[in-house]
């Protein structure tokens, strides 16, 4: 009854789901027990490159959550991707321990650098890891619930939003660069050892982050499918599509705004957190404005309003950028400027929309 | 007209707040009052609306414009481009607040309290001049969207269509005539079709009150037929305002006719008596 509501007719999302299911098998697979020197060997670089790549969906999908179905242009999301990451790398500098540089066991080494002496306060708990847990989700939460609440009451829209969190992630990142914040500044949070007591560099470390990530994409997948297809989604898409109507038969319009745009900051951060160990770093550049308008190209490349086509978007892109940045490294800025170009004049409705044209005539 | 002031009663005893619960008349319990229960209709008229004032930018959109409803009454208002007909729409729906005067629905509700949803949950319901339907829902959806219904986010979340709804939105589909395109995308529709789709989402709402801005625009003879059949036939359960312009529907569906001017009621009454006024022929043949 529910696969049958959730997924009838929805292939592109059988094939997401196939997919993931086949890497979240094949991959460990390849890489543990396929001996180097076969030509099928799955190097332990590529697993970390396709885990990134998986998280960069969860983080599509959660946008297009948002923007493909509720009308609603986040200009800032990366903000929320980078804050669950913080927290993340907070929990990880925490079990570096003595292993520091300066083999202070209190302290992480950019703190004893900068000569202090204590923790400071916002730091404790995070050594716990189900604590660091709560505030990958809690963080992004309550920033989305606070800016939803005070921008979607005011019926702050359109392009005066997008403005506004571009702002904020704008904001985000100058307090993060600064020393005196306490998250590392510049130069961010890295040289990170462990997770939950398993060597982070191990190959099997690797392949638990990689396969616990396509769970995620799968899981946030299912239930942004179960959000778009309930009667709230159909609320959500005639907000999109006629704000005022909805309005007028008695929805209270930015309650429904706010409550979509919490819980997608919520998955973007869950991705973040995904992404920092796998990864091993993160600092305030990943709050910059750049990074969310890419976010937002990969969504429109993949198209929109399908949750399955952000994340094809997000991994073509990704996939696209690795390859012009180690082949042809000035190029990609133009390459990214012109899909942009690419998609608003040729494909509005992504690549997602191309395949439907194809099929329909 | 001024008796209308004095025979309302407020407030009224039938429902009592206390703190922030409302105790109704059997003795049942709301926690919020956002039902249409809760609109008191045992005066003579449903909408009052006294010395209503609303200037944008020192435009004067409404002047001290004071209308009665009746319970159950069909009223058609008419009047040129700029009178006000928009914005007095506006003004009961909680899009706009006037700079002055007072707007009651039934006995106690007083409208300028209250925020649009939760005027439309009271049972105020309103058609757009400019069709307006959730295009991209097919058209079972856009009604399954409008029924009535608690619209909070989390029953909305979880929320099923009871057999009784069903039964409710299929009535309706026969009513504005749509059966057949069910499950047809919205923005698909013809004008005609999304003006009477639009009626039907009122319905489903079951108000107590319908405010249908220009419903025959664009519509096609047979269609404005048929438009005004419904629209007299809703009348006695609901009560109908239609702004329109286009005379012959004013003429064949109206008992009332109201006339607005520059923001303030220029005549009422039959619509013979309306159309053989000295003032209104003025104002719409010119000096």
């Amino acid at each position: 009854m529910l696969t049958r509501r959730l997924m009838n007719h929805e292939w592109g999302g059988w094939v997401l789901l196939c997919t993931l299911g086949v890497l979240a098998i094949a991959v460990p697979v390849l890489n543990l027990a396929v001996p180097q020197d076969n030509p099928f060997h799955v190097s332990t670089y590529t697993v970390t490159l396709m885990g990134k790549y998986l998280c960069f969906a969860m983080l599509a999908i959660s946008l297009d959550l948002v923007w493909g179905y509720c009308g609603i242009l986040s200009l800032g999301h990366g903000a929320f991707f980078a804050l669950g990451g913080y927290a993340m790398g907070m929990y990880l500098m925490r079990q570096i321990g003595t292993r520091g540089v300066y083999g202070n066991p209190e302290l992480p080494d950019f703190m004893v650098f900068l000569n202090w002496d204590q923790l400071p306060w916002f730091w404790y708990g995070f050594d716990h890891f189900w604590f660091a847990m709560l505030l990958v989700v809690l963080v992004p939460g309550l920033l989305a619930f606070v800016f939803g609440w005070l921008a979607f009451r005011s019926r702050v829209t359109g392009v005066y939003l997008s403005i506004m969190t571009q702002a904020m992630t704008y904001a985000l990142m100058l307090a993060f660069f600064r020393n005196e914040m306490g998250f590392g500044g510049n130069n961010g949070l890295t040289d990170f050892k462990d997770i939950l007591g398993a060597d982070l560099q191990s190959d099997v470390t690797r392949i638990v982050l990689f396969v616990t990530s396509a769970f995620a994409l799968a899981a946030t997948y299912l239930m942004c499918r179960v959000i778009v297809t309930s009667k709230l989604g159909r609320v959500i898409t005639a907000i999109r599509d006629a704000e005022d109507r909805t309005r007028f038969i008695g929805y209270r319009v930015e309650y429904y705004k706010v409550w979509i745009f919490t819980l997608s900051a919520v998955l973007a951060g869950i991705a973040g957190a995904l992404y920092v160990p796998q990864v091993g770093i993160i600092n305030p550049s990943e709050f910059q404005p750049l990074n969310s308008i890419e976010l937002v190209a990969w969504v429109a490349v993949g198209g929109r309003g399908t949750l399955y086509g952000a994340a094809l978007g997000a991994v073509l892109v990704n996939f696209g950028k690795t390859y012009l940045t180690g082949a042809l490294p000035e190029v990609w800025l133009f390459v990214l400027g012109a899909l942009f170009i690419l998609v608003t004049v040729a494909m509005r409705n992504g690549i997602v929309g191309l395949f439907r044209k194809l099929r329909h005539g | 007209m001024d008796d209308a002031t004095k025979n309302r009663a407020r407030p009224t005893e039938q429902y009592k707040q206390i703190g922030t619960a409302w105790i109704g008349p059997g003795g049942q319990f709301f926690a919020k009052p956002v039902s249409k229960q809760l609109v008191d209709v045992s005066g003579h008229y449903i909408l009052y609306l006294e010395d209503i004032t609303v200037s944008f930018d020192g435009f004067q959109a409404l002047n001290k414009l004071k209308l009665y409803i009746e319970t159950g009454e069909l009223r058609c208002i008419i009047g040129p481009n700029g009178a006000g007909k928009t914005t007095m729409m506006d003004v009961i729906t909680g899009k706009t607040r006037p700079d002055r005067g007072t707007a009651y629905f039934g006995q106690t509700l007083n409208l300028l309290e209250l925020s649009e949803h939760e005027i439309a949950s009271y049972g105020i319901g309103r058609k757009f001049q400019k069709p307006t339907v959730f295009e991209q829902h097919t058209v079972f959806e856009n009604l399954e969207l409008a029924m009535a219904a608690d619209k909070s986010v989390w029953h909305t979340l979880f929320g099923r269509l009871s057999g009784e709804q069903q039964d409710t939105i299929d009535s309706v589909l026969h009513t504005i005539g749509l059966t057949n395109l069910r499950t047809r995308e919205a923005g698909g529709l013809s004008h005609g079709q999304k003006q009477w789709l639009e009626i039907g989402m009122l319905l489903v709402q079951d108000p107590l009150v319908l405010l249908v801005d220009e419903p025959v625009a664009g519509m096609t003879h047979q269609e404005t037929e048929a438009t005004a059949e419904l629209l007299t036939s809703l009348a006695g359960d609901h009560s109908v305002i239609v702004v329109e312009h286009d005379m012959e529907f004013v003429r064949s569906i109206a008992r009332t006719v109201t006339v607005l001017h520059e923001g303030s009621v220029l005549a009422e009454g039959a619509f013979d008596a309306v159309q053989n006024n000295q003032q209104v022929i003025q104002v719409y043949l010119g000096e």
